[in-house]
């Protein structure tokens, strides 16, 4: 095959990729779009088997059946909770394999066709660098980040001091290593940008706190394009290069809206901090206000007389595996006559988009699932908001009080709705560590108890 | 300009941004519901770098090169089939009310 038409079928490939991202549009077409990405990976494998350097098959071919059984193993066994770190882990991957790649073409460039060793051309080299320095942030810096989802690492923010002194010097020096490798071919340039990016990597994510975890998870997306998109230069493959550059402006774009689902600002979270748990905010004598609170029966009455319910699910419904019974809980209520819906805060999960997939696993259909910006008009009209592991997400102090430090991150309006039921293990605080007025609103039942046995409990006494 | 005197790495620099706002445009439209799969079908797409893998691990002689390949091959492999099969898994749960 020529040149020319494996261009061509690369071509095709991210044609196709480009249309797995464009199904992704709506639940409908998303299936589709899946497809069309595994159509697009197959003819890049394909092409690729037909170049004539490409001639150990039996390597190649053993070396796709281990990793395919692995990831398909994984794939099928993995819970829906867990995603999370399994696409952390993912990340991990994909930046080791790029700075395989790399090494295979500083050590054998011929087999690329892009020089011979010690003397590659600019472009090509370029391409290594930058593919080596992002593949091993990538590798070391998901490592971490699966390490704090899956609790072997504390998720509170390991900070010392000096540290971004520390990390400012390592990145110039990193980025001064790239420059002399492309200027100056020398073998020990190429190991020390491997060791310094490895070494960044770790720094760069251990100072981020666990509520921060979307924002990392995102931005490690977004690497693992970029990394892509250098061993596209290195190559010289407008395949790679597309295709990183989808994925890389993909995790952007996911770090962006997490960013803003917290009003925090990128720089921030990547510099650390917040959850730090230092600041306590809050005063001591509201705890001293009376609240309301209620039983699963009280709760069940007043939901089954609602004309419309509204539930706010968090992080703590999931933790609590409480998304079977609550889905119950809203099909026995609609049963009644209630309009029932869900309404998703963009930073409800552990990842951009769980929450989705969680109710979508407990078979809540999609339509009566609903985005912030979707149903946050709709409280006013609602009779019921029952909020279920959430709490930062629904603080009224994130509009009223410039002291907060969650001030200006948009919240559910859910004071609006005629009852508000607060499903709570205890009067604690959430993640940032604000103490929400609402719990003492006259229009607030608190029902204090584990999010699973409480639902499975309003399911009985709708029964 | 004479034709073919572009430098190749002026042309990718030009891929890259051209798909930086093909990328930009059509990740803005996919809905806020559909972000998780999102996340894990460009897992499996960035695999694509098994491309470079391929070509390391393809000369039939063993060297540092193709045991770099082969490695890399494994590792994108894992993706691959785990990003794509996990976006399955994820997307046929998503269901309209019955």
């Amino acid at each position: 095959m020529t040149d020319n038409i494996s261009a061509i079928l690369y071509l095709i490939s991210s044609v196709f990729f480009i249309l797995a991202l464009r199904g992704l549009s709506s639940p409908g077409t998303a299936r589709q779009g899946n497809v069309f990405g595994i159509l697009g990976m197959i003819i890049a494998v394909g092409t690729t088997f037909t170049l004539p350097t490409v001639l150990s098959y039996e390597v190649i071919l053993a070396g796709i059946i281990i990793g395919g059984g692995i990831g398909t193993f994984i794939a099928r066994k993995i819970k829906m909770t867990a995603l999370p770190q399994l696409v952390a882990g993912f990340h991990s991957l994909v930046g080791l394999a790029a700075c395989f790649v790399a090494a295979a073409a500083f050590f054998r460039p011929e087999a690329y066709g892009i020089g011979t060793f010690l003397d590659i051309s600019t472009g090509s080299l370029i391409g290594i660098s930058i593919g080596l320095a992002i593949g091993a942030i990538t590798f070391t810096g998901s490592i971490i980040a699966f390490g704090k989802l899956q609790g072997l690492i504390t998720g509170a923010p390991l900070t010392f001091p000096g540290q971004h002194l520390v990390n400012a010097i390592l990145g110039i020096t990193l980025v001064a290593l790239v420059a002399w490798m492309t200027i100056e071919q020398i073998e020990s340039t190429f190991w020390g940008i491997f060791l310094l990016s490895l070494i960044i990597g770790i720094l760069i994510i251990v100072p981020i706190g666990g509520a921060d975890m979307p924002v990392v998870v995102s931005m490690l997306n977004s690497y693992s394009g970029w990394a892509a998109c250098g061993i596209g230069f290195t190559l010289g493959n407008s395949l790679l290069i597309v295709t990183g550059a989808l994925v890389g402006s993909s995790g952007a774009i996911l770090s962006y809206i997490m960013c803003k689902g917290m009003n925090r600002s990128f720089l921030s979270v990547i510099l650390g901090g917040f959850d730090d748990g230092s600041e306590i905010f809050g005063t001591t004598t509201s705890r001293e206000k009376a609240i309301k609170s209620g039983s699963a029966e009280d709760a069940a009455f007043i939901m089954k007389n609602a004309s419309s319910v509204i539930i706010v699910p968090g992080y703590g419904m999931a933790v609590a595996q409480a998304q079977h019974a609550l889905r119950e809980m809203g099909e026995l209520l609609q049963a009644d006559g209630v309009d029932v819906r869900y309404a998703i805060h963009p930073v409800a999960g552990r990842m951009p988009g769980h929450m989705n997939v969680l109710l979508a696993e407990a078979n809540v259909p999609y339509e009566q699932v609903l985005e912030l910006d979707e149903i946050n008009k709709d409280f006013t009209r609602a009779d019921v908001a029952f909020v279920i592991g959430a709490n930062d997400v629904t603080n009224p102090a994130a509009k009223t009080d410039p002291s907060s430090p969650i001030y200006g991150m948009p919240v559910l309006d859910i004071e609006n709705a005629k009852t508000v039921l607060f499903v709570k293990r205890s009067m604690a605080s959430g993640y940032a560590g604000v103490e929400n007025e609402l719990f003492f609103r006259d229009n607030t039942m608190m029902l204090f108890s584990d999010a699973k046995s409480m639902c499975d409990e309003i399911v009985q006494a709708l029964n | 300009m004479q034709p073919g005197s572009v430098d190749p790495l002026i042309f990718g620099i030009t891929v890259l941004v051209l798909a930086c706002f093909v990328g930009y445009y059509v990740v803005w439209r996919v809905t806020p519901a559909l972000h998780s799969p999102l996340m894990s079908v460009t897992n499996g797409i960035s695999s694509v770098i098994i491309v470079g893998a391929l070509i390391a691990a393809g000369p039939s002689e063993a060297n540092f090169a193709q045991i770099m390949g082969f490695f890399a091959v494994v590792l994108a492999s894992i993706n691959i089939f785990g990003g794509f099969i996990v976006t399955q898994r994820m997307l046929s749960m998503f269901k309209k009310k019955r």
